[in-house]
């Protein structure tokens, strides 16, 4: 169990929103990596009233730990809905650590077209980047320790963190 | 030894090392191949059809025996991971210099190949060669003699899973030369495994194998009874040189009584699917009208067979 209150999720989910909304164009194109950055972008999707429908990312078939760890079970379904090519993209995740889903997720996205720009938007970033990325929106900073994880939970379209052993 | 002795396809881990036959298979490994598949074939309807997986890995395409499509189809899979291929037909190069298949793959492995897939005309041919490579390579049978060929099983399971659903309700007829047939063999290992509740094989006596029944199948000699109310039939290839000879008394004669009509096909479910491994023999195991039919899903087959594919390659070549 963890020793210092978790900050909750719903009430950073509103946060990141509202840091959103003003820089937000209701053309931007939402992509969530999935699963909880699928949750999130879900939520942010709702609220910003975007003209693209969402599009969700599986990152599996481009992660650079493939040859190490195999193919993950239960990989999702990519799903672009929407034409990548000169759109504004914001990827969503749930949390921001190294960094390597992101360049991942950024892999993949071309390869369904060129966007005009992509953003991150993250609900928590807990630092420890191994590559040269940042996030333009996010819910809030946390320290985790090393050698755990924080991770998204949703139990009647509600959220919540827990930290858990990696 | 790193593998199951009892199962030497999987590793201690339970993980698909080797896919050498589906007999034998976990019915999760089935699944998770089913599933992997499922997101790959959105890939294949991306502009870009390709994913880095298996950048920098070498497959070779070991064919003893001519296949274009089965060879393609995993040609194009590999490519589409990003590997690179080559391709061998060694029935035109080393074994008519007397090179052993042992040697070929020898020499093949010290220039480095990641995973072979192999067809032979001899069954057990890609078990013999999976023994002898070293731990870091990967086979695949892409059809061994009438033993097996268990990557077109699995794409005619993903086609079945595709349009029906569930397996567990349905009535499934495999019909044609059973006898010679590694890919009904494939097709029923893998029915069985994934709770399909009833399998039908329709065949004249003389093109089903002796003991049939011990696969837990039922038997039909008249298609006619056979076809009644099932929800998938899948048709086999006769192959050219069973027409004309002790076993069959002519490919008209075997039209008749059990090549696909539509008005046979009128007797299973209004809804019944229709399967063919390719290439048709029209006219022969299946009629033009059928084949071109509304319920006909081969084309779809061929499609699906190229993810199905890159799903199995992809989860030995991580395993």
């Amino acid at each position: 169990m963890p020793a210092t209150p978790l900050p909750d999720a719903e009430t950073l989910l509103a946060s990141l929103t509202e840091r959103m909304r003003p820089l937000i164009g209701p053309d931007t194109g939402l992509v969530g990596i999935h699963t909880g950055g699928v949750w999130i972008a879900e939520r942010l999707h709702s609220s910003l009233g975007l003209r693209h429908p969402l599009g969700t990312l599986d990152v599996s078939f481009y992660r650079d730990d493939f040859s190490r760890k195999g193919l993950r079970r239960n990989v999702k379904s990519s799903d672009i809905p929407f034409d990548v090519d000169a759109c504004h993209v914001v990827i969503v995740d749930d949390v921001l650590f190294t960094g390597r889903t992101i360049r991942a997720a950024m892999n993949e996205l071309f390869d369904y077209g060129r966007p005009a720009s992509i953003r991150l938007a993250a609900l928590v970033d807990r630092g420890g980047r191994e590559l040269p990325i940042a996030a333009d929106f996010i819910g809030a900073e946390m320290q985790v320790p090393a050698g755990r994880q924080i991770e998204l939970i949703r139990r009647d379209n509600r959220l919540t963190l827990q930290i858990t052993d990696a | 030894m790193w593998l199951d002795p009892a199962n030497p396809q999987l590793n201690r881990n339970g993980e698909l090392h080797h896919l050498l036959s589906l007999e034998g298979l976990p019915a999760d490994v089935l699944h998770q191949i089913l599933d992997t598949a499922v997101s790959f074939a959105d890939v294949t309807q991306r502009d870009v059809k390709k994913v880095p997986l298996l950048r920098g890995k070498s497959v070779f395409n070991l064919f003893f025996e001519p296949s274009t499509r089965t060879r393609t189809t995993f040609e194009i899979a590999a490519k589409r991971l990003s590997a690179d291929v080559v391709n061998l037909a060694i029935n035109v190069s080393s074994q008519t210099k007397g090179e052993s298949v042992l040697d070929t793959v020898a020499n093949l492995s010290a220039m480095h190949a990641d995973m072979f897939i192999v067809r032979h005309a001899a069954s057990g041919a890609p078990y013999m060669i999976a023994k002898h490579v070293a731990q870091d390579i990967h086979v695949v049978n892409a059809g061994d003699g009438r033993h097996a060929h268990p990557t077109q099983g699995l794409l005619d399971m993903f086609t079945i899973r595709h349009y029906k659903g569930q397996f567990n309700r349905l009535r499934v007829a495999i019909v044609g030369d059973i006898l010679h047939s590694r890919v009904a063999r494939s097709q029923i290992h893998a029915l069985t495994t994934l709770g399909c509740p009833e399998i039908r094989v329709i065949g004249p006596k003389t093109l089903l194998p002796s003991r049939v029944n011990s696969l837990g199948v039922h038997v039909y000699h008249d298609m006619r009874e056979g076809l009644k109310d099932v929800d998938v039939v899948m048709m086999l290839r006769l192959q050219n040189e069973r027409m004309n000879g002790a076993l069959l008394p002519s490919a008209q004669e075997f039209y008749k009584y059990y090549g696909l009509t539509e008005d046979k096909l009128a007797l299973a479910r209004p809804d019944a699917i229709v399967l063919h491994p390719g290439p048709m023999n029209r006219g022969v195991e299946i009629d033009s009208s059928v084949a071109d039919g509304k319920q006909s899903v081969i084309l779809p087959q061929v499609t699906f067979g190229i993810a199905i594919r890159m799903a199995v390659m992809s989860i030995l070549a991580g395993n």
